[in-house]
């Protein structure tokens, strides 16, 4: 398996961060102030939650740091680059290269099977028939989904299609895992499998970062941010503390 | 650096458009009947025009043909059985427009007889041109067998003929052949040639030659046949004295024939008080028939032109549809890190797959409709492969034309929106 990225370096480095960042969207004649000023840093290979009752902003934050929106105000780095100034086709190269996606909803395309499914990233990057069906079968034999292939999402059960949207967020070896709420639609004993593989792929060294409401999920993760009213509230855990004591 | 690949692409449209085929095709319909009815009218079209531009290519594009009418005021004829008309082009017609006219090649006068033919058991009835050996020049048809007329022969006045190849067959039969001697009206002719026939079978254009020719020397006729011609109609006698029937003018290239056709007139007018003339220009037909078949493909074109159009807004409206519905597929896709770009081509490969699949059914219909109008309406109906290529092209333009729209709604959307579509 080679699931995993480069070696984790002995010390992580700043992957992920935010400086002084607002986002205020513009709601008829009303300012909407979904980010009023958040200062964040992600270590490369962490495993982050960020919490908070609906209208905290927390939403924001993951459309932010998945690079599907650019902020109002403020810097935002990722690897170094600054992504505030990027055009929609580099933050389109970004999220094809450096980032992977699992949804609340799964959001699986229905009428594709589960192998096109897994091997949609690898379509945009150009890869070899062969090569990318060859990945497909690796990611889906990991899920534990190899005899479901063929199937499409709505033949499979929750679990079952989330592995899948699992296996196509690795598909192109992402840097950051972003999941928004990944067991919001499943029940409590599919979603403690789901936090377990999500666990384990952090343990590989894949930074993953997670929006939630639930304590219960959040507390699969080694730092959890709180936050209200467009604003980091608390932060408890530390994402290095853990790891810098297993190195 | 990624390759762009358009067959994957294609493949993926295909796939698609298979996911619902009942609404592909349906969307397919109007851009098949679209083309299906550019490639048919414009066979048709082409069909029925070949036939009169062949016809009076026959006549050849550099000459005119100046041919004796009876004035339509004459009422002599009428009223006075008795009476003789005279009336027609002059032999000095002929030799003024060749001494006096620029960039004339050759003139050949003709006069005609109705005879019969007559060859042991066999009798038909031929019409005899009495002319020169330039009419063989003039009118170009290839000789099949023999020789066509010669100097010599006018110069010796022989009794010499040359039949067209339907005549020869009537009248020679398989029996005999070049040489033989035929007797038309009371005098024998030594066939000396067999010329190929080539007036279609046009009466409305007045061709040179007919099906049943007889060419003899013009002063042979003369002296046989005589100047007046006398003719039985209804029960008396109509007597004409007409001194040449038509008189054949090649000019040395198509750029001259409008000056000289207009020179013709000028002088046939100072010296024929009536008009008992008529000069037909087989390269103004020509163009005039050219003209109407332009107008004929303009109408045609029009008439397709609005078809495709409402193919293809059938097309774009299914688009867009079916955009609406796929919202949340483009925000996963975009969300994963397919750019703007890929949405489009992606859309567009849609349509235009639909497009071109629909043009090419609209190319088989369009091909079997004037195959099934030759066969059953016996209408001459021609395929130009051009037709064929201009409505290929024109369906793929309407799938990209009509495409791009949607498409470009597709892409413009924004992820987060449309990820978040129900």
């Amino acid at each position: 398996m080679n699931i995993e990225a480069e070696p984790a370096s002995i010390a992580a480095r700043d992957l992920v961060v935010l400086e002084d960042v607002t986002k205020t969207y513009q709601m008829g004649t009303q300012e909407v102030h979904a980010l009023a000023g958040v200062t964040l840093t992600f270590k490369e290979g962490g495993f982050s939650a960020i919490m908070g009752p609906s209208g905290s902003g927390k939403s924001t934050m993951l459309n932010l740091l998945g690079c599907l929106d650019r902020p109002t105000t403020g810097r935002y780095t990722m690897g170094g680059e600054d992504v505030s100034s990027l055009d929609d086709d580099a933050l389109s190269e970004l999220r094809l290269r450096h980032l992977g996606f699992i949804f609340q909803s799964f959001h699986l395309i229905p009428q594709l099977t589960v192998k096109e499914n897994i091997e949609l990233p690898l379509f945009y990057l150009g890869w070899e028939e062969e090569d990318s069906a060859t990945r497909a079968h690796e990611l889906a034999a990991r899920m534990g989904l190899e005899d479901r292939l063929s199937h499409r999402p709505m033949e499979l059960s929750g679990g079952q299609q989330q592995r899948v949207a699992i296996a196509r967020a690795l598909a192109n070896d992402p840097t950051v895992l972003l999941a928004d709420e990944p067991t919001g639609n499943l029940d409590s004993a599919t979603g403690a499998q789901i936090m377990d593989l999500l666990c384990e792929l952090n343990g590989l060294g894949k930074t993953v970062i997670m929006v939630t409401h639930e304590t219960e999920v959040a507390a699969f993760a080694r730092r959890r941010i709180h936050m209200r009213d467009g604003l980091v509230e608390v932060i408890d855990g530390n994402e290095e503390g853990e790891e810098g004591a297993e190195s | 650096m990624k390759r762009f690949k358009l067959i994957r692409d294609i493949r993926l449209g295909i796939k698609n458009l298979l996911l619902h085929k009942l609404r592909s095709m349906l969307t397919m319909l109007g851009v098949v009947f679209g083309v299906g009815s550019v490639v048919a009218m414009l066979a048709v079209g082409e069909g029925a025009s070949k036939e009169a531009l062949d016809q009076i290519r026959r006549l050849g594009s550099t000459n005119i043909i100046l041919t004796s009418m009876k004035p339509s005021g004459d009422a002599e004829a009428g009223s006075m059985r008795s009476f003789m008309s005279v009336y027609g082009l002059l032999y000095d017609d002929e030799i003024r427009i060749r001494e006096s006219f620029p960039h004339i090649n050759t003139t050949a006068p003709v006069r005609v007889f109705r005879k019969e033919g007559r060859l042991g058991p066999r009798i038909i009835e031929i019409r005899v041109l009495g002319t020169t050996e330039k009419w063989f020049d003039l009118v170009r048809r290839p000789m099949i067998g023999g020789r066509g007329l010669h100097e010599r022969d006018l110069e010796n006045s022989s009794a010499v003929c040359v039949l067209t190849e339907l005549g020869a067959r009537k009248l020679l039969a398989t029996e005999h052949t070049i040489g033989e001697k035929i007797k038309i009206d009371k005098g024998y002719f030594e066939v000396i040639g067999i010329v190929k026939s080539d007036s279609g079978n046009s009466t409305s254009i007045e061709s040179p030659d007919q099906d049943v020719d007889a060419y003899i020397p013009i002063n042979v006729a003369t002296e046989r046949f005589g100047e007046v011609i006398s003719r039985r109609v209804t029960g008396s006698f109509e007597r004409e004295l007409v001194e040449l029937h038509q008189i054949l003018v090649e000019v040395e290239s198509t750029d001259h024939v409008e000056s000289a056709s207009k020179n013709m007139e000028t002088m046939l007018k100072r010296f024929h008080p009536k008009k008992d003339y008529k000069i037909s220009v087989p390269l103004a037909l020509l163009r005039q028939a050219e003209r109407t078949k332009r107008t004929f493909n303009i109408v045609l074109g029009s008439i397709a032109g609005i078809s495709l159009l409402v193919g293809g807004i059938g097309i774009m409206n299914i688009m867009l549809a079916s955009v609406t519905e796929r919202t949340r597929e483009i925000g996963i896709r975009r969300a994963i890190g397919a750019k703007r770009k890929q949405i489009i081509v992606q859309f567009l490969i849609e349509t235009v797959v639909l497009s071109t699949i629909g043009g090419g059914i609209g190319i088989g219909i369009g091909l079997v409709i004037p195959w099934l109008i030759e066969k059953f309406a016996e209408m001459p109906t021609v395929v130009t492969p051009w037709s064929i290529v201009l409505s290929m092209g024109i369906s793929a333009a309407v799938g990209i034309v009509f495409g791009l729209y949607p498409a470009i709604r597709a892409a413009n959307l924004d992820p987060i929106v449309a990820l978040r579509h129900e």
